[in-house]
């Protein structure tokens, strides 16, 4: 089966292959040995199977223990201080610090240097707040702790869900995680693919928000900063012409986007939220499914409502690269891969100035 | 020196010597017969060692035309979609696809670069197929054989037809057709059920799976009976039938006393060939009906009472124990 030339040559040119053989059989065999004592020793490592539904329908979430057991190691790293309960003596920061930040001057002046260090901590931005500095990132952090403490006042369904009966809550720390710019931040991708159009452009690109798959990149962009629907079934078993169901199959790539998103934001699977018998059905659906549907909602008002308001504010280099436009949240700017960000790490007992847009209590 | 025996999958003999060129009949069958003949040890390891001559006839050579058509269209226009760049073609290959119109075009003809040569590719893949059908038709008609490959062929064409012609046209979009790409179309597949609401609870479908499987099983059973009796002479059925202690009779005693029931020499090919054929065909009914007919294929099934109800709570806080309840933090740091 082979040319006349190379087995000319081999038979003009005898080699000894033994000693080669040898080696190539020694070092195959230590390698299938060495795999072999992996596998029987060292791992595959057992999973635990988180059972989310009823038996016998397969809803479980399996995950390696060795996954399982590991905390996101940004909790080691959460810097934290107790309040000081105010005194009769106590000095309001704004009548003490000249150039204080007027949002929050009515503070103690132990609490107002106790939560700008923080902030500088959780942030990693070193003169955050600076008396006398109106820099963007001034402006910036304004509008950001006003919303944490909207988050954590009217949004305790999503981001206080648990069930102990302790806080969780959110704090700078939760997406900054130490870095001046969150990680898990996104941006408008536009069309992925050059000289197509519709849905021709919008897919079929192995790109971060597509979770490198061949869905479309936008889902994003369509659902979580423009809120259009994300269910595609039919509630009736038949077509009727009366009541079509106006979902494509196209829409559909879309919405599977979005959901690869969100498992991959929680490190979890379908069969968390859904029985995938019938995704739609909320009966079948799990509380976790609830939630999420409230997350949606959050991340929304998030983007449109704080966000977005800020492009302006941001030098050109922060912003899209495609479109300029400002960096914005989804799933795993909290959640970083896990079911709950930091493990409902408690954001609240420490920082009352965060917990509500109020004046703060101080226990 | 390593030689295939009758254990391996390979065949165990080989025949090189003069090409054999068949016979003629009065429908010169031999006519047009092109390429000179060769050997291939190769080939001979899997099948025949001669390759050719072939019969490629006009309905051959407009099928290789158009199908290497549909083929270059659907590769330039994925080169296109990375800006002509070949590395990036090579990386995102997989991805890369050449899509249908998107769904405000219908079933006009929608710009080039939006479905527009997704419909001239498959304009030309369909010509291909078609015309190697039809050579599949003429070459049984030439060798006076019944046409059951021609039709075996057309029920996969029927599926083929069903997702990119039929169904389109019912649901008034060619929107609705199979993209041409590697992960593509598999997502195709997967929003097709999660659009039509599970297609396992179409029956079609399951019909589709019963066929498919039980083709597996079949071949299976067929294929190992026939190698278990080669030794016999059990591979060339030539006076199988009447002699007895034939490798034939012993494959059908086999079966006889396994189960108390065998097939013949016949009949097994019967069986597969309808197995194989209606795989296929159920298939392409099933699809047919999603979006036409059914658009909730669960709740039909609820509908016929035969989706199960289950007990029991949903979500993971009402089954503790089960590695479910994630931890919670413990203070680190500061």
């Amino acid at each position: 089966m082979f040319p006349k030339w190379y087995d000319r040559w081999n038979s003009e040119n005898p080699t000894n292959i033994l000693g080669p053989a040898i080696l190539v059989g020694a070092a195959g065999g230590a390698v299938f040995v060495a795999a072999a004592w992996w596998a029987f020793f060292e791992g595959p490592h057992d999973n635990v199977a988180m059972q989310t539904g009823p038996a016998g329908t397969g809803m479980h979430v399996a995950r390696f223990v060795t996954d399982f057991e590991r905390q996101d190691p940004s909790i080691a790293n959460y810097f934290t201080l107790p309040p000081v309960p105010p005194t009769e003596d106590s000095l309001r920061a704004g009548d003490v610090i000249e150039g204080a930040e007027p949002l929050l001057a009515d503070l103690t002046v132990e609490n107002y240097e106790r939560l700008i260090t923080a902030m500088r901590v959780w942030t990693g931005i070193e003169d955050l707040l600076e008396p006398g500095l109106e820099n963007y990132q001034t402006v910036v952090a304004r509008s950001m702790i006003q919303m944490t403490q909207e988050l954590n006042e009217l949004w305790g369904a999503k981001v206080n869900q648990n069930p102990g009966d302790r806080n969780v809550g959110v704090s700078c720390y939760t997406c900054h995680r130490g870095e001046p710019v969150p990680s898990h931040t996104w941006f408008k991708l536009g069309d992925v693919n050059m000289a197509a159009a519709g849905w021709s452009a919008n897919q079929n690109r192995a790109t971060v928000q597509s979770q490198f798959t061949a869905l479309p990149s936008d889902a994003l962009e369509k659902f979580l900063l423009e809120d259009n629907a994300i269910n595609v079934h039919d509630l009736e078993p038949r077509v009727s012409r009366a009541n079509m169901n106006p979902a494509t199959i196209q829409d559909t790539y879309r919405t599977y986007a979005l959901m690869n998103y969100f498992s991959n934001s929680l490190g979890v699977n379908c069969t968390f939220c859904h029985n995938t018998r019938a995704f739609y059905d909320p009966a079948q659906n799990t509380p976790q499914w609830t939630i999420a549907s409230l997350g949606i909602i959050m991340v929304q008002e998030i983007n449109n409502d704080w966000l977005v308001p800020l492009t302006e504010e941001f030098p050109e280099d922060r912003l899209g690269p495609v479109f300029g436009d400002v960096a914005k949240v989804a799933c795993a700017t909290c959640h970083k891969g896990y079911q709950q960000p930091m493990h409902r790490l408690d954001m609240i007992s420490d920082w009352p100035e965060l917990a509500t847009t109020g004046a703060p209590f101080y226990d | 020196m390593f030689r295939p025996e009758y254990q391996n999958i390979f065949t165990q003999v080989q025949v090189q010597g003069a090409p054999e060129y068949g016979m003629d009949n009065e429908n010169n069958m031999a006519e047009e017969r092109a390429f000179t003949p060769g050997f291939s040890s190769l080939a001979g390891w899997l099948g025949n060692a001669q390759i050719g001559p072939i019969y490629l006839g006009w309905t051959g050579l407009v099928s290789i035309a158009t199908g290497l058509a549909w083929f270059v269209i659907v590769g330039m226009n994925m080169l296109a979609h990375v800006g002509w760049s070949i590395p990036e073609f090579l990386r995102q290959l997989f991805w890369l696809a050449l899509e249908p119109p998107s769904p405000e075009y219908g079933l006009s003809f929608p710009p080039l670069n939006d479905g527009g040569w997704f419909l001239i590719a498959s304009f030309f893949l369909l010509v291909s197929v078609m015309m190697w059908w039809v050579r599949t038709w003429q070459l049984a008609a030439m060798h006076k054989m019944g046409k059951h490959i021609a039709w075996a062929f057309l029920a996969a064409i029927w599926l083929f037809l069903v997702l990119g012609l039929f169904r389109p046209i019912l649901m008034g979009s060619w929107s609705e057709a199979v993209p041409y790409g590697i992960f593509p179309h598999l997502d195709w597949t997967t929003a097709f059920s999660i659009r039509y609401g599970n297609l396992y609870y179409n029956p079609f479908h399951a019909l589709s799976i019963v066929f498919l499987y039980g083709s597996a099983l079949l071949f299976a059973m067929h294929g190992a009976t026939i190698l278990a009796v080669t030794r016999f002479g059990g591979d060339r059925e030539l006076e199988q039938i009447v002699d007895r202690g034939t490798a034939s009779e012993r494959a059908a005693l086999f079966w006889r006393w396994t189960m108390g029931f065998n097939a013949t020499m016949e009949g097994i090919h019967r069986w597969a060939w309808w197995f194989a054929v209606l795989t296929p065909i159920t298939g392409g009914i099933g699809i047919l009906l999603s979006g036409t007919v059914v658009d909730n294929w669960y709740l039909w099934a609820v509908e016929k009472s035969f989706a199960p109800a289950y007990d029991g709570p949903y979500g993971y806080e009402g089954y503790p124990g089960t590695g479910g309840v994630p931890a919670v933090a413990t203070m680190g740091g500061q």
